[in-house]
């Protein structure tokens, strides 16, 4: 691009640049907004400039005021949360990876219909199946039990696909075959040539499945109501108890607006600081940029 | 509607297209075949209960009432709902605005960024463009709610500038299909651009420069080139999109929950789904609904991988 510019290049430089800039801000805005509302007082949110920093001490007694909500409801919303995510997350590996490995790289009857259902299932939202699912699950009985979240969020149809996927092109089939002549059985061609080589697919599975299990609302909403709840829903729960956005909520215990704020922070966490520290692969990894070869 | 799983599936999409032929070995040992199903066991156990099984369900509960069958009693009761209609109709104007700001705004934003030759600049760009992909479902609704009241809002100017002066006004009835869409273009639109922006990638560079050297501007480059090559992709969201837009289910809740009920509890046809099962324990009724949106979503991905040509195999 070593050419002269020309004023109509010039031009479309700068109107490209501010819809850049527009955009970086219409999506950073909100949240460096609610993290400085996190540190405010209630008075200082309403009053002081939107970007102005609160105090320390605002922070921390926005987050006293969500520990007394219901007796630390907040802890156990979190505790249930991190129960299903990372239950669910074991669970998912235990059952994708394998499955994932066979349908790439051992020969069975019904290999072919089971990718296909995979790949149809897969794109079907994952909101679609809850109501059928909790039909199925309340005429079971497992209803308000944490094993009605941790199995459906176990069920991870991309998970299995992307490691289908990487075995297939990962992993040259003649390697296997080569162990397999040399008499290894197919549980120890798994364990000791395939699992080795997998890292990059299981992290890859577990950050899709635990960022969906974390952020997930309808299906815990309605498989564990009440003290089962995710963090998700609480902050549902808690939303209705503002007396800003419920008149009909004052007098209750209530929960001022920068709390709510720090419930939200507190919320996302997780996800925010795994997002921060898988960066470089959400960036470039995983697209097809990342394939290129 | 998560980012990470749209994306996700893009990307499994994509990678499909780079895989290479799988050699197949020619004879099928039964030890093999054993273990093939053993390791497939777990996930086809939990592909029957939570795939398969609740679809059957619902496909005999939406054709019966009380364990008798009734034929398309059901799907009728719902139609004949005076709440359907209308919420099929909000969720399709929301679903026109978002796909189209979807597709305009992401091919643009892109294009754009694909075009700055300065590596830390577009990677920084890109990620805070997918950065709030880190907040969906409830979190990234309750971070709008603070936004849109205008009482504490950081782009307080912005809505008073619009007329509104309180939160119920700001998302009044009317309002809420762009509402929506700002909210979900928020938090999905990131995790696209970031695709569209890999698969521009894809384009190699041999024939940018050859378009260069004929004279063609960024603008021509983007309309002749790079466009039809991104078309694929495109429909790929487009699809995706609609089918996880028709579930709309938790931002309208919230808000509703949030504005004592101007935004009515009925807006969207996955609440009308909830109420009909559990305000009016009619699970036929909840089922016939499922199905229909089940109809639709499992219709478009069918539509995708038998004539997308994303998913050929072999």
């Amino acid at each position: 691009m070593s050419r002269g510019v020309t004023p109509g290049q010039w031009l479309g430089r700068i109107v490209a640049g501010a819809v850049v800039a527009f955009f970086v801000l219409f999506f950073i805005v909100p949240i460096v907004w609610l993290l400085l509302a996190s540190t405010k007082s209630a008075r200082d949110l309403i009053e002081n400039p939107p970007f102005s920093l609160g105090s320390l001490g605002s922070l921390a007694a926005n987050f006293q005021s969500l520990v007394d909500f219901q007796n630390g409801a907040l802890l156990s919303w979190l505790g249930n949360s991190t129960l299903y995510s990372v239950g669910a997350l074991i669970l998912t590996l235990l059952v994708s990876i394998p499955a994932g490995y066979a349908l790439a790289l051992i020969e069975f009857k019904g290999r072919r219909p089971l990718l296909m259902i995979t790949l149809v299932v897969m794109l079907i939202p994952n909101t679609a199946l809850v109501l059928p699912i909790f039909l199925e699950l309340s005429a079971v009985h497992l209803i308000g039990n944490a094993l009605a979240v941790i199995l459906p969020f176990s069920f991870f149809p991309f998970g299995v696909y992307l490691t289908y996927i990487y075995f297939s092109t990962s992993i040259p089939a003649d390697l296997l075959a080569a162990a397999r002549i040399d008499g290894a059985s197919e549980f120890r061609v798994f364990r000791q040539i395939a699992l080795p080589l997998a890292t990059p697919v299981v992290a890859l599975v577990g950050f899709f499945n635990f960022v969906q299990n974390w952020n997930n609302y309808f299906l815990p909403f309605l498989m564990v109501p009440g003290r089962g709840s995710p963090v998700q829903v609480g902050l549902a729960e808690l939303l209705s108890t503002v007396p800003a956005f419920n008149p009909t909520a004052i007098g209750v215990v209530s929960i001022q607006l920068p709390a709510l704020a720090l419930a939200t922070v507190i919320s996302i966490a997780p996800v925010l600081i795994i997002f921060l520290f898988s960066q470089r692969f959400l960036v470039e990894g995983m697209t097809a940029g990342g394939t290129k070869e | 509607m998560t980012v990470t799983s749209t994306l996700a599936t893009a990307a499994a999409a994509d990678l499909s297209q780079g895989r290479q032929r799988v050699a197949r070995r020619k004879s099928v040992t039964s030890s093999q075949s054993r273990m093939g199903y053993i390791f497939v066991s777990g996930y086809t156990l939990l592909l029957l209960a939570f795939g398969v099984l609740p679809t059957l369900y619902a496909l005999v509960l939406s054709f019966t009432k009380d364990g008798a069958f009734v034929g398309i009693d059901n799907f009728v009761r719902v139609f004949k709902d005076f709440r359907f209609f209308p919420a099929v109709g909000h969720v399709a104007l929301f679903l026109v605005f978002w796909l189209v700001s979807l597709v305009v705004f992401v091919v643009l934003l892109a294009l754009i960024v694909h075009a700055i030759k300065v590596r830390w600049i577009s990677s920084g760009i890109r990620f805070f463009y997918y950065i709030p992909g880190a907040l969906a479902g409830a979190s990234s609704v309750m971070l709008w709610l603070f936004v849109l009241d205008p009482s504490v809002s950081p782009v307080a100017f912005i809505l008073e500038a619009f007329g509104f002066e309180s939160f119920v006004q700001t998302i009044s009835p009317d309002n809420l299909p762009v509402i929506f869409t700002v909210i979900a273009f928020w938090t999905g639109a990131g995790g696209w651009i970031v695709v569209m922006y890999g698969a521009l990638n894809n384009i190699s560079n041999d024939i940018l420069e050859a378009a260069r050297i004929d004279g063609a501007g960024p603008v021509q480059t983007a309309i002749q080139i790079q466009l039809p090559l991104l078309r694929k992709w495109i429909s790929y969201m487009g699809i995706m999109s609609l089918a996880a837009g028709t579930q709309l289910f938790v931002e309208p809740r919230m808000l509703s929950q949030a504005s004592q009920a101007v935004v009515p509890g009925d807006y969207s046809i996955n609440q009308l789904a909830y109420l009909f099962a559990f305000k009016q324990n009619d699970f036929s009724g909840s089922a016939a609904i499922s199905i229909i949106l089940l109809v639709v979503a499992l219709g478009l991905s069918a539509f995708f991988v038998v004539r997308g040509g994303l998913f050929e195999r072999d």
